[in-house]
């Protein structure tokens, strides 16, 4: 019926520049947790496009590369965060 | 006809996390404040996602039905995505929040910190801590 290909193709495109505008954030920011804030975001915004990838070439793997990304991406940033509080580990 | 509506409610569910993905990247730049960077950046991006995986689920639902034995595959394991982004996303973002108001950021035109005190005490009980092992 409607060629799914390119509509996930468009879909791609537009989080492609979300990621742009959060890169934008990650380069002007004024102090530390303002560039995690954004690292946080194209962090999420690559695992949701990782699924539309999976989706779109029918390829399962890339989903599950999706949830290890999740899972490792949700680590480091506890562990930049534990980093800013300072303190003893 | 139901494949037609399925594509229908796949597409909306396309649009919608897009439009709250576009949101968080303007919210990022627009806004003053850590903090509110936070609000933009996190919420809007969980809730995109869900809306971009669920319409994966529901093309991976679509394909099963029609026979394809990929599509339940596809379905689970996005639902397993699914799951590890909402345990993950609100975790990180308020440790990055704790992060950001213990280093000392302050949001911007606040007056009164109610929290002042309880660092104030941390932040000397740690000064004691360093110079007890000196």
């Amino acid at each position: 019926m409607i060629d799914y290909f390119n509509v996930y193709i468009i879909v791609l495109i537009a989080l492609l520049i979300c990621v742009i505008l959060a890169i934008i954030r990650v380069v002007l920011g004024p102090t530390a947790p303002d560039r995690i804030v954004g690292l946080d975001t194209i962090n999420t915004i690559v695992i949701s496009s990782m699924v539309i990838f999976g989706a779109a070439f029918r390829e399962i793997i890339y989903i599950d590369v999706a949830i290890v990304y999740a899972l490792l991406s949700f680590i480091s940033t506890l562990f930049i965060a534990k980093y800013l509080e300072g303190g003893d580990f | 006809m139901l494949g037609l509506i399925i594509d229908i409610i796949v597409y909306i569910f396309l649009i919608i996390g897009v439009f709250f993905s576009f949101l968080a990247g303007f919210g990022l730049l627009r806004f003053p404040d850590v903090y509110t960077r936070l609000h933009a950046g996190t919420k809007c991006t969980t809730f995109g996602s869900i809306f971009i995986t669920g319409s994966v689920i529901i093309l991976g639902l679509k394909m099963w039905y029609l026979g394809s034995a990929d599509g339940s595959v596809l379905a689970i394991h996005t639902a397993g995505a699914l799951i590890a982004i909402l345990l993950t996303n609100p975790t990180g973002a308020h440790a990055i929040a704790r992060a950001a108001h213990k280093s000392g950021v302050k949001p911007v035109g606040a007056v009164v910190d109610g929290l002042d005190k309880v660092n104030g005490k941390t932040i000397k009980y740690q000064k004691e801590k360093m110079e007890e092992k000196k």
